[in-house]
């Protein structure tokens, strides 16, 4: 009846399911929104949205679709202190008939007016009326009333009869545009362990199978074997390009290291970054200080060939950046061997380590021999992977492979 | 059927009481979210109490398995017995141990299952227990046998939000956010924990309260348990409710971290 408000909320950006749908109609035919607005909000969000972050963006759509105004009128301090009366005894006392079906009748804009006009007029505190503004009285608005239609005007509600719930908005604040969904990206993740069984571990998992096998052969006596435990060894070496370029891909990034150093589950874990290829220094925060930075020769003698490396980069830069002597060192007493561009640096890396990708943001750019060219060397000496959830999982599917 | 609308030693707001109706006239699990010290696990409690029903828990850790709450066939035992020639030892029943949610299942009458801080165990936990909860029931291959519930369980199921959790599960759930309390639930919820309160102090206290959470160098903000914690070392110590507010005697009881308490002296005036 009206599903236009599913697709309301689908346009405003919430993955509103079909099942879900179902069970908001089910809930529907069940009476539990209680024939009033405000339940009626509380029934759709609890069913329909799954995240307070995105509760913001379900009350907007609820307005846009429901088409409220939310009631914004300067009410006195004087006239809020009247009104704040939780001690008001909750009874319908004061309940009339006729009066609730005349309410009932006036449109939202009379009710407004109503009140404004009456405020301008009341000059003391009324609990129990129809007419004033007060709590717990027939009349339109106020606090805790008992009229089926009007307007809250401070004070805890008790009864929600007031319809602008949503109006208020209060979860901006949990607004998650910066939350990542970054499970998808841990999912992919998840490919790479290898299982410890060659590996030295203390036995300490009792194995079933052998167990019985041993007794068995030991004539009925019971003879407990155990098993190595489980356990992921893999290492990951992450080598991530920040600033330039890369400025563009930021948030990819940045959800891509959320899921590398959330999923937790790698023997070790590795990050360091570097500007368009890592030269004879790579840094350990994304800001690149010299300051905190450490030798691409220590990196490559002290971590063991057993990392897996993962680099993530556009590949696009100046090609005498990757090619040229341009971040050559000078000093007279170097290795003679040293390497003498970036390039000699990537195949450092290459040689060093045998399982190793390079996971791109960017795609191949499509015109100009410019860029193109860094890209296509770097994609010749690493298998390179977009950085999509597909691109991941083949990415670290690649590194398993020996 | 019987609706729950808050116990005598839990205040609930009106939006959660009507989500747990919601989520029990639609037999389907209900997810609480929530800041620490929103009393999501003490929900489950209250709704036991209000309604009378046996309580289960499944506390989740990072280990624990969906398995292990369904049942455990503990074969060592076993060995062991047939070892010492015990009796029924060709029973293999004997030896499978019902998990929490198949102690749910099993319940001659209807139970509230608290599956608690979901989000502590490992990505695939919830879809591992998609099927079990949608239909309540799940195969034991050892002996054959398939469990159904009898009853279907109330089940409620909290999480801190530290991982996120599949789409396919979320969807079957009924989902709540418990919203910090503000002033005025707050102090209905101390009166609750103290009936003899004075006053005077409880506004001081409240007072200060919010003005900590509200500073935005404080790292981890206090919470429920932390101020009722803080309201009984104040009675205990027979601290003037006047200089709650401008000292905060017993900070220590508040605020959990060095740097947080730093931050404090700081910023406080």
């Amino acid at each position: 009846m009206f599903e236009e408000f599913l697709y309301t909320l689908r346009r405003g950006g919430l993955k509103v399911s079909l099942t879900e749908w179902m069970s908001l109609m089910e809930a529907l035919e069940k009476g539990l929104h209680g024939s009033s607005f405000s339940s009626f909000y509380y029934l759709c969000r609890c069913l329909l949205v799954k995240s307070e972050a995105d509760f913001d963006t379900f009350d907007r759509c609820f307005l846009q679709y429901f088409r409220n105004v939310p009631f914004e009128q300067e009410i006195s301090q004087e006239l809020l202190d009247w009104l704040n009366r939780p001690d008001v005894l909750n009874d319908y006392a004061n309940w009339d008939e006729e009066q609730a079906k005349l309410n009932e009748l006036l449109s939202e804009d009379e009710i407004e007016r109503m009140l404004q006009e009456r405020m301008k007029e009341q000059q003391e505190e009324h609990n129990g009326g129809n007419y004033w503004v007060g709590t717990h009285g027939m009349s339109t608005f106020g606090n805790s009333g008992l009229s089926p239609k009007g307007i809250r005007v401070g004070g805890q509600s008790m009864y929600h009869r007031a319809f602008r719930v949503a109006g208020e908005r209060r979860f901006r604040d949990f607004r998650g545009d910066n939350t990542l969904d970054t499970r998808q990206f841990q999912v992919a993740l998840k490919h790479l362990r290898q299982y410890s069984g060659l590996v030295d571990l203390p036995a300490t998992e009792f194995d079933v199978d052998n167990t019985i096998q041993d007794t068995a052969d030991n004539g009925g006596l019971l003879k407990v074997r155990y098993k190595k435990p489980r356990q992921n060894t893999v290492k990951v070496l992450l080598l991530m390009d920040s600033g330039g370029s890369m400025d563009y891909y930021a948030h990819l990034c940045s959800s891509l290291f959320q899921a590398v150093s959330k999923v937790g589950h790698f023997k070790d874990l590795k990050v360091f970054y570097f500007h368009n290829c890592p030269y004879s220094q790579v840094y350990r925060a994304p800001s690149l200080m010299p300051s905190d930075s450490v030798p691409t020769d220590w990196l490559l003698s002290n971590l063991s060939s057993e990392y897996k490396v993962i680099f993530v980069g556009d590949a696009q830069m100046a090609p005498h950046e990757l090619l040229g002597g341009y971040y050559y060192s000078r000093d007279p007493n170097r290795d003679p061997d040293a390497p003498k561009c970036g390039l000699d640096w990537l195949k450092r890396f290459r040689v060093k380590y045998p399982h190793i990708v390079w996971v791109n943001p960017s795609e191949r750019p499509s015109w100009g021999q410019y860029w193109t060219q860094t890209y296509d060397t770097i994609a010749g000496i690493f298998p390179m992977f977009p950085l999509t959830v597909d691109g991941l999982e083949a990415s670290m599917k690649k590194l398993l492979v020996r | 059927m019987k609706e729950f609308s808050g116990s005598q030693n839990y205040v609930a707001s009106e939006e959660l009481m009507r989500v747990v109706n919601i989520a029990m006239v639609l037999q389907k699990p209900l997810l609480i979210k929530g800041e620490p010290g929103t009393g999501k696990t003490m929900l489950a409690e209250a709704i036991s109490a209000a309604l009378g029903k046996q309580l289960i828990i499944w506390n989740i850790k990072s280990t624990t398995k969906a398995q292990d709450g369904l049942y455990v066939y503990d074969v060592v035992q076993r060995l062991y017995d047939s070892q010492l020639g015990n009796e029924g030892v060709d029973n293999i029943q004997q030896y499978v141990k019902l998990g929490k949610l198949g102690e749910a299942f099993t319940a001659d009458q209807q139970v509230i299952l608290l599956i608690d801080e979901i989000d502590k165990a490992d990505l695939e936990f919830p879809n591992d227990l998609l099927w079990e909860l949608d239909r309540m029931e799940f195969h034991i291959p050892e002996t054959g046998e398939t469990i159904t519930a009898k009853h279907r369980p109330i089940v409620i199921i909290t999480s801190n939000a530290e991982k996120e959790l599949p789409d396919a599960f979320l969807r079957r759930c009924v989902f709540h956010y418990i919203e910090f309390p503000d002033k005025e639930l707050m102090a209905d919820i101390v009166r609750v924990h103290f009936p003899e309160l004075n006053e005077k102090l409880l506004t001081q206290v409240l007072e200060a309260f919010y003005r900590i959470r509200q500073l935005p160098q404080i790292k981890k903000k206090p919470s429920t348990s932390e101020i009722i914690d803080w309201l009984r070392a104040l009675i205990h110590g027979g601290v003037d409710p006047s200089r709650v507010v401008k000292e905060i005697p017993y900070l220590g009881v508040l605020l959990k971290k060095n740097e947080d308490m730093d931050a404090l002296k700081r910023v406080w005036r």
